[in-house]
């Protein structure tokens, strides 16, 4: 098997019926197969074939951006891997909280999936600070910086769902502080300005019964009932979100002539 | 002494105009500031002091608290990542100077290159790098986990998640439907309309400062000194009771803080008129009105009777530029309610507490 070295081993499997299979051409060593490589592969064909120099400078780019979607990938994996233990009843949340720290064999993926969340929250930070900084929002990206502003917003909307999960002191007091700004809203929030307007007589419009914190809490304080909506979404829905405009950002960096460079 | 000192500093009474002044100097002498030994100069100062201040317990207690590790990551990445935009833009600027195309522009970095190994190794290296990374922080440092949750009984000081502290700070200054609403939504719609509203087509695709100082610096002031520093002081330097503690300064929960804010409406009916407050709720409060719509209107208008400005009205048109007058008053508000609060304990320019409607 390894008569010619792991030179010649690598040789004898890419010729294997399986190999080429999977992999329809040849090693990426010329041209014609560096653009084969990219553009046949589903993962790496949201890259351009060939890009600027200025584009795979780190200096320029910093690569948050890709971390940033490095990362919340990373986070999907860990965040999965959780979901196998965790339960979103008040009952169970925190005890299996414990359990993933004292009994789940390597129990850390808690530890990457925080701190991940963390740090996506500062590189999302760091690449708009560098996409301001070159002028990368000017035209033709302005749709585009739109779309990463509410990827931005829902990275943090992410992480706070998130934040209330252990059921612990520190999550639901940080979600208690966090919502009670929702009571304030003019109009909509029954501690605003303008609620007190819409009353009709006895009859209240706007009370903490019906108010936006209301909706976002399904109750009046951080309960059981709040648990379980911010586990989905934070599970479920704002992730399908993000996936969409994750998409729908890359598409338009390729299609608004890839990375910024000067015109 | 020195400990004193710093402690003495960081109230953002004082901290806050000395990162303001700091920020000025930075964007006026950015070519300064961008230099590589200017770097290491403050690498050589900065990474002695913080560990010399670690030796302090309260400061270490801070610092090592594990949801605030974050913080000093975000604190030492954006410092680089500063230095380095500046860096790369005084740089740039000296060629556009000389004539020459910025650093992105020369035919060499407009050469087109393989994905497949130039971007692609790159990534490769750069998620092998965030994986280690973040296993590493995840094996040295557990995740925080408190006593269960318990309704009835609430931490103090409780706090929101740190990336959401410059808001709660912004409460010491404002109401909850300013803070938690109103502004983070005219920061959301100011960042949606910057493209729209910077039409300077300088600077597209490349580090440059001299091309577009303007908005560059409103931008940076919002976010390093509005945003960032106010996590900092959020995060650091706020304990029970959201009162002020320095960095070298035991959260004692006894520590009394002396707070007798007053409304204008008071100034102006009760210390100035001598005479008792109206009756007529929008009489009572006039002058905040006034002095509100003025606020508001007052500046555009103005700075379209002057020359730079008069351009910009031309150039942008009018629903841009008073938009433009607008999101910048906006950002305003927070620094002009910080100065009224310490230098007369202003509370309320609009105090209307019928209406839950104070500003």
């Amino acid at each position: 098997m390894f008569r010619n070295g792991i030179e010649g081993f690598a040789k004898k499997v890419r010729e294997t019926q399986v190999w080429k299979s999977i992999f329809r051409h040849g090693p990426p060593n010329n041209s014609r197969n560096r653009a084969a490589v990219v553009a046949g592969n589903v993962f790496l064909h949201l890259h351009p074939i060939k890009l600027k120099k200025s584009g795979v400078q780190l200096g320029y780019t910093w690569c948050m951006g890709g971390l940033t979607f490095f990362i919340f990938l990373a986070l999907t994996v860990t965040g999965v891997l959780l979901m196998f233990y965790y339960r979103p009843t008040a009952e169970y949340a925190f005890n299996d909280i414990i359990a993933l720290r004292e009994h789940v064999p390597l129990g850390i993926m808690r530890e990457i999936h925080r701190w991940g969340a963390h740090a996506m929250v500062i590189t999302v930070w760091l690449h708009m600070f560098r996409v301001f900084m070159t002028g990368s929002y000017k035209p033709p990206r302005e749709f585009n910086w739109g779309v990463g502003v509410i990827l931005l917003i829902l990275t943090l909307l992410l992480s706070f769902t998130g934040y209330l999960l252990p059921w612990d002191q520190l999550a639901i007091w940080a979600i208690t502080v966090g919502s009670n700004m929702a009571k304030a809203t003019p109009f909509l929030g029954h501690g605003g300005p303008g609620a007190t307007l819409a009353q009709i007589g006895d009859f209240v419009m706007v009370s903490d019964k019906n108010d936006v914190r209301f909706q976002l809490l399904a109750g009046r304080f951080v309960g059981e009932p709040a648990l379980l909506r911010f586990y989905i979404l934070h599970c479920v829905f704002i992730p399908l979100v993000v996936g969409v405009l994750i998409a729908i950002h890359f598409w338009r960096v390729r299609k608004d002539g890839g990375i910024s460079a000067p015109l | 002494m020195i400990k004193e000192f710093i402690n003495y500093i960081s109230d953002p009474i004082r901290s806050f105009p000395i990162m303001a002044i700091l920020f000025f100097l930075q964007m006026k002498f950015y070519r300064t500031f961008g230099t590589k030994k200017f770097y290491a100069l403050l690498m050589l100062i900065g990474i002695p002091l913080v560990f010399l201040a670690a030796t302090d317990p309260n400061f270490l207690l801070i610092l090592t608290w594990p949801d605030n590790v974050p913080i000093s990551l975000l604190i030492l990445s954006l410092g680089f990542f500063t230095w380095l935009s500046f860096h790369k833009a005084a740089v740039n600027d000296a060629r556009i100077e000389a004539g020459e195309p910025p650093v992105e522009g020369t035919p060499e970095m407009r050469e087109k290159v393989w994905c497949w190994p130039n971007l692609v190794y790159t990534e490769l290296f750069m998620m092998i790098a965030a994986t280690v990374f973040l296993i590493a922080w995840a094996i040295i440092f557990k995740a925080p986990l408190e006593e269960p949750a318990n309704p009835t009984w609430a931490p103090n000081p409780a706090k929101a998640p740190w990336y959401f502290l410059g808001l709660q700070e912004m409460l010491v200054y404002f109401d909850p439907w300013m803070a938690g609403v109103v502004l983070p939504g005219i920061i959301v719609v100011g960042l949606l309309a910057i493209p729209y509203l910077d039409t300077n087509p300088k600077g597209n695709g490349y580090y440059t400062i001299k091309e577009r100082p303007m908005a560059i610096s409103l931008f940076l002031f919002g976010f390093l000194v509005l945003w960032i520093f106010l996590i900092i002081i959020g995060v650091f330097m706020r304990g029970p009771n959201w009162t002020f503690y320095g960095p070298f300064e035991f959260w004692d929960f006894h520590k009394v803080q002396a707070a007798f804010n007053i409304n204008l409406s008071e100034f102006f009916w009760v210390k100035g008129l001598n005479m008792p407050m109206p009756r007529s709720i929008f009489l009572r409060e006039i002058v905040g009105i006034v002095l509100t719509f003025a606020y508001l209107s007052l500046p555009g208008f103005l700075f379209s009777k002057m020359k730079r400005g008069k351009e910009m009205l031309e150039r942008i048109g009018n629903i841009r530029y008073y938009f433009l007058v607008f999101l910048v008053l906006s950002m305003g508000t927070l620094p002009i309610k910080m100065v009224l609060r310490w230098l007369f304990s202003l509370k309320y320019i609009i105090a209307m507490p019928e209406f839950e409607f104070n500003l």
